[in-house]
């Protein structure tokens, strides 16, 4: 009985010192002058500003990778092709890969003397150091999250139902919509909203290819370090605390996700 | 050069960190059962859901120049390796939960009537049947921490040769012009993170040796 008690204190102290007491501290820290501070930063044009290049980004990477997402992992459980390997093992590449490289990449295919960044510039399209460069780098590294929580759903729920209906005459886009988006819904939410919320903390990628100029290209991540450097404490604490929520809401989405999973 | 020690180093110390305290959590969140018990599982996922640059704010609100409990680590070893361990502490504990909830207690009640004792148990029964899952999420946690950017770089300080992790190098070596400098270390750390997969790919391949036969 006194070891489990040990491991539990073990465990629990390692994160409470990991991560209760740090986030603990933030709420704490914002809120210390009262709300005054807090809201002049959260409605410093800047800022809010920010927030917008922020949700813009997500919103285009976010269906885009859905569509993929979904695509991906039709073709990776139900088809056999060529290379096949290759795309699971690539597909996870943003989750092993540092987000600076992404955004090195990004840098010197777009940049001036990169192989398109020349073409698009002749064109009068600017990609670096503005809006397309940080969506470009958002899509990158979110794009696992949809197929690799759709893939298993896919392996487990066979293709019986489906060859079923085909037989009863269902074209296949009939299939799809009836048959097998229903089925792997609950996989694709869950993916959305991890989706949504990497776009929402993306930092590496984006403060290479952003140029962060302050109230054009500055996304809400970069915002805070902005902050911080300049020691304008409670202003990073604001930012801070809005994503923080966010991220609060996410991690409720993660834990009704496994009590339906453990109720199965 | 420095920076890729640094970053190594940091990395090997957070798995090893994981390793022992990440088992050691999903062993109390499956066998143990306390009050809140739900809420802490819950809290785990938090350095999935938590933008990292955030993440880094928290530690250096808590363990920075203002500190409340007077531990400033900022600017130092020590803070790299806190908020490497911030971002890595889902990956072992989510491997190795599952796997411990599979595990029949029945084998070490059995072991234990033969006269197994404790230390014996762990090493032989227990051990060997969560050690896929540890090492695939130490190599997750691996390939996190080799990379990881938004937590280290307010907290770290960015020393050149001393706390300059290398993802901190590759952005300041592009901010300063210097693009071969920065693509060097940058093609180190991608090549990095390919052998790691193909070593999850490889852990995955032999986890499922017995389905395939």
């Amino acid at each position: 009985m006194g070891r489990r008690v040990g491991l539990r204190a073990v465990a629990l102290g390692y994160l409470l010192i990991i991560l209760l007491g740090p986030l603990a501290m933030v709420f704490y820290r914002t809120f210390q002058d009262g709300l005054h501070p807090v809201w002049q930063a959260l409605s410093d044009p800047n800022t809010v500003h920010a927030f917008e290049v922020t949700l813009l980004a997500t919103a285009v990477a976010v269906p885009l990778n859905t569509g993929f997402g979904v695509l991906c992992a039709l073709a990776i459980v139900r088809r056999r092709f060529r290379g096949k390997g290759l795309l699971n093992a690539f597909i996870d590449l943003p989750l092993a890969i540092s987000p600076v490289v992404v955004g090195l990449s990004l840098y010197l295919l777009y940049g001036r003397t990169g192989w398109f960044g020349g073409w698009f510039l002749g064109h009068g399209i600017q990609v670096l150091f503005a809006f397309p460069a940080i969506v470009l780098a958002t899509v990158f590294v979110s794009v696992p999250f949809v197929a690799r929580e759709v893939i298993p759903t896919l392996r487990e729920l066979g293709n019986e139902q489906e060859q079923a209906a085909a037989t009863l005459g269902a074209t296949r886009w009939q299939r799809f919509w009836r048959i097998t988006l229903p089925s792997i819904r609950w996989a694709v939410i869950y993916g959305v909203v991890l989706t949504t919320a990497r776009c929402l903390g993306e930092y590496g990628a984006v403060a290479v290819v952003s140029g962060r100029i302050e109230g054009k290209t500055e996304t809400a991540t970069l915002r805070v370090e902005d902050y911080v450097l300049n020691f304008n404490q409670a202003g990073a604490y604001a930012v801070s605390l809005v994503l923080a929520a966010l991220a609060v809401v996410v991690l409720v989405v993660m834990t009704l996700r496994r009590t339906r999973e453990e109720a199965v | 050069m420095a920076a890729l020690k640094l970053t190594l180093g940091a990395a090997l110390v957070v798995v090893l960190i994981n390793v022992v305290l990440g088992t050691a959590t999903a062993w109390v969140l499956v066998r143990d059962d306390f009050r809140g018990k739900a809420l802490v599982n819950a809290v785990i996922d938090l350095p999935f859901a938590l933008p990292t640059i955030v993440a880094g704010l928290t530690l250096l609100t808590l363990y920075g120049p203002t500190s409340p409990i007077g531990m400033n680590v900022a600017f130092t070893r020590t803070a790299i390796v806190l908020a490497l361990c911030f971002v890595t502490l889902p990956f072992v504990i989510r491997t190795v939960q599952p796997v411990l909830h599979e595990l029949d207690v029945e084998m070490e009640e059995a072991a234990r009537s033969l006269g197994a004792g404790q230390l014996a148990v762990f090493r032989r029964i227990v051990l060997p049947n969560l050690l896929p899952g540890i090492l695939s999420g130490a190599v997750l946690a691996l390939a996190r921490a080799l990379g990881e950017i938004g937590a280290v770089v307010l907290i770290s300080g960015n020393r050149p040769f001393s706390t300059e992790v290398a993802s901190v190098f590759v952005l300041n070596r592009i901010e300063s012009g210097d693009n071969v400098g920065a693509a060097a270390v940058a093609i180190v750390l991608l090549v990095a993170a390919f052998v790691l997969l193909l070593a999850i790919g490889a852990v995955r391949f032999y986890v499922t040796r017995h389905e395939r036969g």
